[in-house]
């Protein structure tokens, strides 16, 4: 059985449908990518995932429990974790605040404050800063580490890269590392299409709410997810 | 002399204030609704207690704790059932809907109970005019001693569960953004019904202290109301300290007004409020983050 399973998502926003009829699966260990022009539905997809955005139709399967139903912190008691664009941090809270603030999944496991410290030790001399006070590369870091503190089953990155100087990114990668090292599942958007066919074990491509292309991150070409990301072999685009 | 007195009188007077104001304050804070029953919730909670002490002639001990207990799960209730279907409708909805509830109090205290004015101060005994004296000439009223220091505690206790305690991070990290709170597992529902649940049992401390030291009416909670409203605006919205100080403004100002004019009272406290307003929209002005901040945004 897979871990996370989607089957005939639709997401609307208003009267525009953001995610159509999408479907994944995801086994325990893997590294999926999405990649998708922007307004593709890659983050509403994440969203209504997570929870944070109720779906119009289809399922949202945990472990083979419908968790379409439940509200963003039942699902994150059950191991779901958004970390989310434009990191949205506490910023009134300091770094260890926000940090410990993620107890209230009362999901135990081997993520606690000081694993956390050790994965990404730039925290460490920050505890007491604000987080409004951080670098975006803190931010980032606060963030993610926000969200391995509920204990999750499946991570959810949405683009941890935006905004980010390039070395904060390749800090972030480096620490990424760790934990696809360690077997977390984790579900990414990320828009350097390089960085994803390197970090990712399998690529899903989306275009105007669909996912178009999908496959082991090893079979899958650079020019065939071009291809897909702008819908060039696509008839109906032919005369856009 | 009878300046120092009166300042005296008005800084034990602001822990009343403080006390009345810290959970329309903390509504605010939470959950940006302005509660505009918070006065005739304390005035009902003095109803209960002395429905309960008077007639049902309990003593007043359990009577506290039960209608204590009774206020705060009103307030989750009400958060439940109301204020969060009315803030689903936008900010400004609650004000009416809490508007509506302070009518519906207060006609139901004065159908149950007629317009007689009440006071808790037979249940206390002597408590109710005991002093000390300071020097010759002035006297301190145990009663609004205790009240102060009651203010003090409470809200030094607020203020350690906030900084300290998880439900004090969920309720910051709720109020900063309720979203993302979702998203890190902190159920937002209930922590609002929380927030109402602590809110509506400090305005019920608020009210009996008020039934303890003067009178109350069925409708006398709305000028309840324009002090703690009074008081949260002259303190600001940035910590509980702020609060206290706010009160204490207030509280002296009156007392200094009452002292030269006999219609002062009132007067200075609202020119007092006037003042710190415009100062507050003056500074807001210039500060980013707009003027109406969060209440927990420069907690420690």
């Amino acid at each position: 059985m897979s871990l996370l399973a989607v089957e005939g998502l639709d997401v609307r926003h208003g009267l525009l449908q953001a995610v159509r009829g999408v479907s994944l699966a995801m086994d325990q260990g893997e590294i999926l990518a999405l990649i998708g022009a922007n307004g593709a539905g890659k983050t509403t997809l994440l969203r209504a995932i997570a929870g944070a955005h109720r779906p119009a139709g289809g399922r949202i399967l945990l472990d083979g429990t419908d968790v379409t139903a439940l509200r963003a912190y039942r699902r994150v008691a059950m191991g779901i974790a958004l970390v989310p664009e434009g990191r949205w941090l506490f910023p009134g809270m300091t770094v260890e605040e926000n940090l410990l603030v993620a107890r209230a999944s009362r999901r135990t496991g081997p993520w606690t404050l000081d694993r956390v410290l050790d994965v990404f030790p730039n925290l460490r001399p920050r505890l007491k800063a604000k987080a409004g006070s951080l670098s975006g590369g803190e931010q980032q870091a606060t963030a993610i580490g926000r969200a391995l503190m509920t204990n999750p089953r499946i991570l959810l990155l949405d683009e941890v890269s935006l905004g980010l100087a390039p070395i904060a990114v390749e800090r972030v990668y480096q620490s990424l590392a760790a934990l696809i090292a360690e077997g977390t599942t984790i579900l990414l958007v990320e828009q350097d299409l390089g960085r994803a066919l390197r970090v990712a074990t399998r690529v899903a491509c989306m275009l105007e709410g669909r996912v178009v292309l999908e496959g082991a991150a090893s079979s899958v070409t650079r020019e065939q997810v071009t291809e897909a990301y702008f819908g060039l072999g696509r008839e109906e685009k032919a005369g856009a | 002399m009878i300046w120092v007195n009166q300042v005296l009188q008005g800084i034990l007077l602001g822990g009343y204030y403080a006390l009345l104001a810290c959970g329309l304050s903390l509504m605010f804070g939470v959950m940006r609704i302005i509660n505009l029953a918070h006065g005739d919730l304390a005035v009902l909670a003095a109803f209960l207690v002395f429905l309960l002490t008077e007639q049902a002639g309990l003593p007043l001990a359990p009577a506290l704790i039960l209608v204590l207990a009774a206020m705060a799960v009103l307030g989750a209730v009400m958060q439940r059932t109301m204020l969060e279907r009315s803030l689903r409708a936008g900010m400004l909805v609650p004000l009416l809907s809490t508007f509506g509830l302070s009518i519906v109090i207060e006609n139901i205290l004065f159908a149950g109970f007629g317009a007689d004015t009440r006071s808790l101060a037979p249940a206390i005994g002597s408590l109710a005019y005991d002093s000390w004296s300071i020097g010759d000439e002035i006297y301190v009223g145990r009663l609004s001693v205790l009240i102060f220091l009651a203010a003090v505690l409470l809200l030094v206790g607020l203020q350690l569960v906030l900084a300290r305690t998880p439900l004090g991070r969920a309720l910051r990290a709720t109020a900063e953004n309720p979203d993302i709170a979702e998203l890190v597992g902190i159920n937002s529902r209930a922590v609002y019904a929380a927030a109402a649940a602590i809110a509506v049992a400090t305005a019920a401390i608020g009210g009996i202290f008020l039934a303890m030291r003067a009178t109350f009416a069925p409708y006398a909670g709305p000028a309840q109301l324009i002090f703690a409203f009074e008081t949260v605006v002259i303190g600001g919205m940035s910590s509980l300290w702020g609060t206290l100080v706010g009160g204490i403004v207030l509280g002296v100002a009156q007392n200094i007004g009452a002292q030269l004019d006999p219609h002062g009272f009132l007067i200075a406290g609202h020119v007092v409020f006037l003042l710190g307003l415009a100062c507050r929209l003056a500074l807001g002005a210039s500060e980013t983050g707009g003027r109406f901040r969060a209440l927990f945004g420069k907690a420690p």
